[in-house]
């Protein structure tokens, strides 16, 4: 395989993680940008879309309708947990309203090894899914499900994007982000807007949770946590709060971490979190806005 | 003159009880109570920064593992060194320390890692400040993983010497509360607060901000090294994932449930988490009620506890003690009666 | 004429922690009236309209409107009654277009084809908001913020407009132009409650006036009378009264 075949057979898997994270940060940034907060249940939202996914396909429902079925599942975990765990902290200081959040994703995540036990699940996909494409003599594969995971993400961004842009709804979403209170005074019904959000926001991430397991050919309960805290990253380096952010800071931490395992000398790539969590921190002390908002967030 | 009697005899009661329980209880109410312990040293160093302070750190267990791992791997003899860690690096193979040495080197490192850490992110305000230290638990993680030479990475790292009894978990208890006494209530401990509750009127009264920050965050994180040795050498082995978010939010759980500005908060919350989930788990591997049979359910427990605790943050954030001791009226020291006293 | 007023405020006290912003305020506007709250900083003009708008809530007191109590409302259902602001400091969405803001101004309503009545009638009123339309609301000048501002508080085809301290920040050309406009809008038969600093511009636009001093109101008659009273000058001042 030659260097070229090299690297583009890791910029399809960049542009595969990378689609993941993006799917998943969104979601994160559209809960923070209404409400301020960083919703740590996001993830546990993510493993509900894909166990309803493998439940429902386990009783013998074809593919696409249990994934819709399991992006359905993921948006009304998520409209339960903002009607139970966060709405009556609304209007708690930041650290209750990050505590009850770390909360809400332990009891879930105990809830899910209590009904389906610790251990990996088979993610049951369809074997016309599992076809891969062969390029330049076999350098570079890629399967139907890399396919589907940036189809189906690019569908929904632009879909996204309409409803952001065209809806009243969807503006009055960006609106509140911005400036909540102006949002009121023109009207906008801020528990309308924040259910809305928090069902765009897990229905992104069960569609995240069902293409981050079929990838992975598994599911656990524990499965949301690491993506969880990927995308938060991804989120922040792009800038948490806006969806144009998200999506930059998928791509770019998808990229990055492609990067570190592809070329980076064996002793350093075991440490790739370590990097990850460090650009974090990094970003956080010098560009708290992250690359697309230069001028955010007071310090000290 | 009544008050050094009330201590002195609390001190033989307590020491009577180090002492004398071994013999006198079954292990395991003996172990209940050195895990009680244990978890007070724990919780009272995570409330220097997480309730005097105002810097709710969520990295305080990545200080106990560093702790932990730096405590073990002093400790093996230098036989076990070389059968367990062969690629330790010459500096460190060659000698073995005692229980006492190891431990107080594992606080000192740990409070250097502290200063080193909080240099940086001790300037980040409330939210960016707890995140930043998630980050820093999660690279200790990743650390302590993959160093294999010195941790054996995710393998169990075995072989501490199981030194740790009920005479020397009570004894550095006494010394982590006196300490933390008396600095939360001296004149740095109001300067704590101060950057705790308003940290702009804070730095226009001339408070060093960072230093007030730093200072707190390091004396914590010894405190939690020293906790950490402790825990090692009652353990024997253990591994990178025992100190990582399972045990950040246990010890979240007791600093709240007890009350973030309060020392005797934090001992209570340590009971009462500690009493909760052991009955909770006792439940948990079902039993019979008459006719009923209620099933094993495990995790069950924790289920229960992570609704107690957004129970909690609903409609008692403040947590059982808020910001008042326990005093039973032998020692007036809250801020209040300093403020009547004329110390502010 | 012994008609009931469209906005009644009874002494209305208002808290922020210990601090009393509002120490008991009462006014009225009735239907087609302009009147003005005046002051110096910090009296409460600003508390004031927020609290009407219900983004703060009394400590104590009533406001009613077109006879129905209002002060536990929440600020959504108060828009939807009839009740629109435009904010000091402007509150725009900047990251929005000009187009995006007046749509959002406008997202109570759902008659289709008045809306787009009103936004023609909207740029007629401020022609640079036509050029503008597509630009992002933080990129434009000062004055046509507030410009923008109206426009999009007057979206909501409200009965009450509440305006605070239209302006602001604004070069005094735009001013005069802006007033002209509130002036056309007072002729169509708006009623308005508005903040201004500027005494004069305020006196000579609205009816009737209210000047507050430290969260209570001191003075109070047409525009007329208060115009040439020194007594406003010296509320402003802080001197005893």
């Amino acid at each position: 395989m030659s260097g070229f075949e090299y690297i583009l057979q890791q910029v399809i898997n960049a542009v595969s993680l990378g689609s993941l994270y993006a799917l998943v940060a969104v979601g994160l940034s559209i809960v923070f940008g209404v409400l301020k907060l960083t919703n740590f249940a996001h993830g546990d939202v993510m493993m509900v879309g894909a166990f309803t996914t493998v439940l429902l396909i386990g009783i013998g429902m074809p593919f696409i309708p249990a994934l819709i079925c399991g992006i359905i599942g993921a948006a009304f975990a998520g409209f339960l947990i903002e009607r139970i765990a966060y709405r009556p902290i609304r209007n708690a200081p930041d650290v209750t309203r990050l505590l009850t959040s770390l909360a809400v994703t332990y009891i879930l995540e105990n809830f899910g090894i209590l009904v389906f036990s610790s251990s990996p699940r088979n993610f049951p996909l369809p074997p016309a899914l599992n076809d891969s494409w062969q390029l330049l003599d076999g350098a570079i594969t890629f399967t139907n499900i890399n396919i589907l995971t940036l189809a189906l993400t690019l569908v929904s961004l632009i879909g996204l994007g309409w409803f952001i842009t065209r809806t009243t709804l969807g503006l009055g979403m960006r609106a509140a982000s911005e400036d909540m209170a102006a949002a009121q005074l023109v009207g906008l019904d801020v528990n309308r807007l924040v259910i809305v959000a928090f069902v765009v926001a897990s229905a992104f991430a069960g569609l995240a949770g069902v293409l981050w397991a079929a990838q992975a050919g598994v599911v656990q309960p524990q499965m949301g946590f690491t993506p969880l805290l990927k995308a938060f990253v991804a989120a922040i380096i792009g800038g948490f709060g806006s969806i144009e952010g998200a999506l930059v800071g998928g791509f770019i931490l998808g990229a990055l971490e492609i990067f570190i395992v592809a070329f980076m000398p064996d002793a350093i790539t075991p440490y790739r979190d370590a990097i990850v969590f460090s650009l974090l921190i990094a970003f956080l002390l010098f560009r708290p806005g992250g690359l697309l908002q230069p001028n955010r967030e007071i310090k000290l | 003159m009544a008050r050094l009697i009330i201590s002195g005899v609390v001190v033989a009661l307590l020491a009577g009880v180090a002492f004398g329980a071994p013999s006198l209880m079954s292990d395991y109410f003996v172990r209940i109570l050195l895990i009680i312990a244990l978890n007070s040293i724990f919780v009272l160093s995570l409330s220097l920064s997480n309730g005097f302070t105002g810097v709710f750190s969520l990295g305080h267990v990545g200080f106990i593992g560093a702790g932990a791992y730096l405590s073990g791997i002093l400790s093996l003899t230098v036989a076990q060194k070389a059968s367990l860690l062969p690629h330790l690096p010459a500096f460190m193979n060659w000698f073995s320390l005692p229980f006492l040495p190891a431990t107080l080197v594992a606080g000192a490192f740990t409070a250097v890692l502290a200063i080193i850490v909080g240099y940086p992110l001790m300037r980040l305000s409330g939210y960016f400040v707890s995140v930043a230290t998630m980050g820093f638990l999660i690279i200790v993680n990743v650390v302590l993983i993959n160093a294999s030479d010195f941790t054996r990475g995710a393998r169990t790292f075995t072989g501490v010497p199981l030194d740790t009894s009920l005479p020397w978990v009570f004894g550095w208890l006494a010394v982590t509360l006196f300490v933390l006494w008396r600095l939360v209530y001296s004149p740095f401990g109001r300067r704590m607060k101060a950057v705790r509750d308003d940290t702009i009127a804070a730095s226009a009264v001339g408070i060093d901000m960072l230093k007030t920050r730093l200072t707190a965050f390091a004396i914590g994180a010894f405190f939690a090294g020293v906790g950490g040795s402790l825990f090692a050498h009652y353990l024997g082995s253990f591994s990178p994932v025992t100190f990582y978010f399972a045990m950040t939010m246990n010890l979240i759980a007791m600093l709240v449930l007890g009350g973030m500005g309060s020392l005797s908060g934090a001992l209570i919350g340590v009971i009462c988490v500690s009493l909760l989930s052991e009955l909770l788990r006792s439940v948990e591997r079902g039993f019979t009620i008459g006719h009923i049979t209620i099933p094993a359910l495990f995790g069950a427990s924790q289920i229960v506890l992570g609704f107690i605790f957004i129970l909690i943050m609903i409609f008692r954030p403040k947590g059982i003690m808020g910001e008042r001791e326990l005093t039973f009226g032998f020692f007036r020291r809250s801020a209040k009666s300093q403020i009547k006293q004329g110390e502010v | 004429m012994n008609e009931p007023a469209l906005l009644n405020v009874q002494d209305l006290q208002v808290r922020f922690g210990a601090v009393r912003a509002l120490k008991g305020i009462s006014l009225n506007v009735k239907q087609g009236e302009v009147v003005a709250l005046l002051g110096a900083n910090g009296a409460g003009k600003s508390t004031t309209l927020r609290t009407i708008s219900g983004l703060s809530r009394p400590s104590a007191g009533d406001v009613f409107f077109a006879g129905r109590s209002i002060a536990t409302l929440p600020t959504s259902q108060i828009v939807r009654l009839g009740i629109a602001q435009s904010p000091e400091g402007r509150r725009l969405f900047g990251s929005l277009t000009v187009a995006e803001n007046l749509r959002l101004g406008s997202c109570t309503r759902t008659d289709a084809e008045e809306i787009a009545a009103d936004t023609e009638r909207m740029f007629s009123l401020f022609p640079i908001l036509r050029e503008r339309r597509p630009q992002l609301a933080g990129t434009l000048s000062g004055g046509e913020q507030q410009q923008l501002a109206l426009a999009r508080a007057l979206m909501a085809a409200p009965k009450l407009l509440l305006l605070d301290e239209p302006s602001l920040g604004v070069a005094p050309l735009l001013v005069k132009h802006i007033f002209a406009a509130l002036a056309e809008l007072k002729r169509q038969g708006v009623t308005m409650l508005l903040v201004e600093q500027n005494m004069k511009l305020a006196l000579q636009l609205a009816d009737r006036a209210y000047v507050l001093r430290t969260g209570s109101v001191v003075l109070e008659g047409s525009s007329g009378e208060l115009l040439s009273d020194d007594r406003v000058a010296q509320a402003y001042l802080g001197a005893a009264s």
